[in-house]
C-alpha cells in the first residue's frame, strides 16, 4: 500500500508541572511560557479601548466589564464556594439605588457615592443573603432571584426613591475615556485578586466547602462566617457595577433590578469557562457584542443568539478558556507515518 | 477503671419520626483507650457520632467531655475542643490535592491558636502528617488530586484530617469498611501509634475481628439500645450479643 496516513502527533511543552500551583521555574523562557497568557490578557484588555474608533462600541465595552463583573462574582460563588447565586439583579438594583440616592439626595459626588455604595450595598446585599446560606443549589438561586422582584415591587406599589420614575439628573463621569479607563483596570483587578485570594488559605477553605461542607465543620472551621465573607466579596464586586453603571446612564430606575442582569452572567460564564474566574470576563466580552450586533437582525436575533450559545454548549461545554489552556499547554501536528 | 473518664455520654436518646435511632444511651469512655462500638445496620452507631460531635441535636440526655458539658454546641465547636470524626464514605476535598486537604485542619481555629499564631512550615507539617499516614513523602502522591486517590488513600486522607487537628479524641466511623485486607492491616499499625500517642479512640467497625484486636472495651447496640458493654473477650461469650448477630432461634423445640 502506497496510500500515506497520517497521525496526530502531541508535542508536549517540557515542563513538569506537580500540580496546579508548583511550576519547577528554571529559565526564563519557562517563566515567559507560564505568563504568557495573562500578560496578552491584562495587555489587550488594556489596549481594547484605543483600538475601538466609535463611541458606540466603546460604550458596549463598557457594558461588557459591567456584565464581567457581574459573571466573575457569579463564578466566584457558584464554583468556588458552591452557592449558586443569581444575585446580579440585586446587587446592581442595590448598588445603583444607593449611589443613586446618594447622589440626588445628599449630593455627594461620584467619586464618594461609588465607593459608599459598593460597601453599604455589600452589607446590604449580604444581610440580606445570610438567612438563605443554609440552604443550598437551586433554593438559595430561586431566593437570591426573588429578591430584585420584591425590592422592584416595594419601589414601585409605596412609590419611594422616585418610584416607576426612577431618579433621573445623576452625575455622570467627565467623558468616555474617563468611563473605560475606570472600569477597565477595576475589572482586571478583580479578576486577579479573586485569582489569587481563591489559592490562598483562605480560598482554600472556601474550595473546601464546595466539595464538602460537612468535613470542613468537622475541622473546627465556623463554615457559615466564610460563606458570609464570599457572599460579602460577590456583594460588593456586584454593588460596584450597579453604582457605576448608575452614574453612566445618570439615572437609575427599575430597569437596573431587571432579570437580564442575573441570566446573563451565567450564559457568559458557561461561555467563558467556569471555574476559572478569567471566562466569565472572555465570556461577557464575546456575548455583550455580539448581542449588540445581532440587534440588525431584528426579531431574529434571539434566534441566532440562542443558536450561538447552544451549539457552544453542546461543542465546547468545558468553556472557552479551560479549552485555550489545554490547547496551550499541549500542542499537536500531523506526521506521516 | 483506673484511668481517667475523658467523654461521658448520659441518657442520650434521639427519635427520627417514630423511630427512635438511639434510646437512652449511657457510656464512658476512658482516656488513652480504644473503645469499640459495634452493632447491626440500623443500630443507631453513626446516629450516636452525630450525636457526640453535634451534627444532630439529642432529644434528651447529655454528653461531657473532661467534665464539661458539650450538649448542643455546634459541630465546628466540638471539633475545636479536641473531638474530631471520620465519616462513614471519605468525601475528601476531590480538587484538591492531598496537601491543600491539610491545609483545611492547620487553618482552623484550633490549630491558630495551639501554635499561637506561629504556622512556621505549613507544608512540612502537613508532609509530616501525611508520611505518618502512609503517604510516601517523595513521590508525587500527596501533590496529586484527591479525586485520583484509591478508596485506602481516601480513608488515610480523612485520617490526617483528623490527625492535623491535634485531637483528644478520633471517633472513626467505620473506617474499615470497603478496605481490602491488606489495607486494613497496614491501617492497624496507623492506629496503635495514634493510642500511644495518648489519643482516646472510639471505633465503630462491623470488622469484628479487626476491631476485637485493637479495642480494650467495647459496646455494642442493637435497635438504638445498649445491649451490652465489655472487654472483647467477654463480648463474645455474651449471648444478647450473638441473638443480636445472628438470630439465635428462639427455642427450636
Amino acid at each position: 500500500m502506497t496510500e500515506i496516513t497520517r497521525r496526530k502527533e502531541r508535542i508536549d511543552r517540557k515542563i513538569k508541572v506537580l500540580t496546579e500551583d508548583i511550576y519547577a521555574i528554571s529559565s526564563l523562557r519557562t517563566i515567559v511560557y507560564i505568563l504568557l497568557p495573562r500578560f496578552v490578557f491584562i495587555i489587550g484588555m488594556l489596549i481594547l479601548p484605543l483600538m475601538i474608533s466609535s463611541m458606540a462600541w466603546q460604550k458596549i465595552l463598557i457594558i461588557s466589564c459591567i456584565f464581567s463583573l457581574l459573571a466573575i462574582s457569579y463564578d466566584f460563588l457558584a464554583n468556588f464556594v458552591g452557592i449558586v447565586c443569581l444575585g446580579g439583579a440585586l446587587f446592581i438594583g442595590v448598588g445603583g439605588y444607593i449611589s443613586g440616592l446618594l447622589n440626588s439626595v445628599l449630593k455627594l459626588p461620584l467619586y464618594f457615592s461609588i465607593p459608599i455604595a459598593t460597601i453599604f450595598g455589600g452589607i446590604i446585599c449580604t444581610l440580606f443573603l445570610i438567612p438563605c446560606l443554609p440552604i443550598r443549589g437551586i433554593y438559595f438561586a430561586i431566593v437570591s432571584l426573588m429578591y430584585p422582584l420584591l425590592f422592584s415591587r416595594v419601589i414601585q406599589a409605596l412609590e419611594i426613591f422616585g418610584g416607576t420614575d426612577g431618579l433621573p439628573g445623576l452625575d455622570t463621569f467627565p467623558n468616555i475615556w474617563f468611563e473605560l479607563y475606570i472600569i477597565v483596570p477595576i475589572t482586571l483587578i478583580v479578576t486577579f485578586s479573586l485569582r489569587r485570594l481563591v489559592n490562598e488559605d483562605f480560598g482554600i477553605v472556601l474550595r473546601a466547602i464546595r466539595d464538602n461542607e460537612q468535613a470542613v465543620i468537622a475541622s473546627n472551621i465556623n463554615v457559615n462566617r466564610y460563606k458570609t465573607s464570599s457572599v460579602f466579596i460577590a456583594s460588593i464586586i456586584g454593588c460596584f457595577a450597579g453604582a457605576y453603571l448608575a452614574h453612566l446612564y445618570g439615572w437609575v430606575g427599575l430597569s437596573l433590578f431587571a432579570l437580564d442582569f442575573s441570566i446573563f452572567p451565567i450564559a457568559a460564564t458557561v461561555i467563558g469557562g467556569g471555574g476559572t474566574l478569567v471566562g466569565p470576563v472572555i465570556g461577557s466580552i464575546i456575548l455583550a457584542p455580539l448581542s449588540e450586533m445581532l440587534r440588525a437582525f431584528g426579531p431574529l436575533r434571539v434566534v441566532f443568539y440562542s443558536l450561538i450559545l447552544a451549539g457552544l454548549v453542546i461543542y465546547k461545554t468545558e468553556g472557552l478558556v479551560p479549552f485555550l489552556e489545554r490547547k496551550y499547554h499541549k500542542t499537536e501536528r500531523w506526521v506521516d507515518v | 477503671m483506673n484511668k481517667e473518664i475523658i467523654l461521658r455520654v448520659n441518657n442520650v436518646s434521639k427519635s427520627f419520626g417514630g423511630v427512635k435511632a438511639v434510646n437512652c444511651v449511657n457510656l464512658e469512655v476512658s482516656e488513652g483507650k480504644i473503645f469499640g462500638i459495634i452493632g447491626p445496620n440500623g443500630s443507631g452507631k453513626t446516629t450516636l457520632v452525630n450525636i457526640i460531635t453535634g451534627f444532630i441535636k439529642p432529644d434528651s440526655g447529655s454528653i461531657l467531655f473532661e467534665g464539661e458539658n458539650i450538649t448542643g454546641l455546634p459541630p465546628y465547636k466540638i471539633a475545636g475542643i479536641g473531638i474530631v470524626r471520620t465519616f462513614q464514605i471519605p468525601k475528601p476535598y476531590y480538587s484538591l490535592s492531598a496537601m491543600k486537604n491539610l491545609v483545611v485542619p492547620l487553618y482552623s481555629t484550633r490549630i491558630l491558636n495551639l501554635v499561637e499564631g506561629k504556622t512556621g512550615d505549613r507544608d512540612t507539617v502537613a508532609l509530616d502528617i501525611l508520611e505518618e499516614i502512609g503517604f510516601e513523602r517523595d513521590s508525587n502522591t500527596p501533590y496529586k488530586p484527591a479525586s485520583s486517590f484509591s478508596e485506602g488513600y481516601l480513608k488515610r486522607l480523612e485520617l490526617a484530617r483528623c490527625i492535623a487537628l491535634k485531637p483528644k479524641i478520633i471517633i472513626m466511623d467505620e473506617l474499615f469498611s470497603g478496605l481490602s485486607v491488606s489495607e486494613i492491616t497496614s491501617l492497624i499499625p496507623i492506629i496503635e501509634k495514634l493510642q500511644m500517642n495518648g489519643i482516646t479512640i472510639i471505633m465503630i467497625e462491623h470488622r469484628i475481628k479487626e476491631l476485637f484486636r485493637l479495642a480494650d472495651r467495647v459496646m455494642v447496640l442493637n435497635f438504638g439500645e445498649r445491649i451490652a458493654e465489655d472487654t472483647p473477650d467477654e463480648i463474645i461469650k455474651n449471648e444478647l450479643v450473638k441473638r443480636a448477630y445472628i438470630g439465635v432461634a428462639e427455642d427450636a423445640t
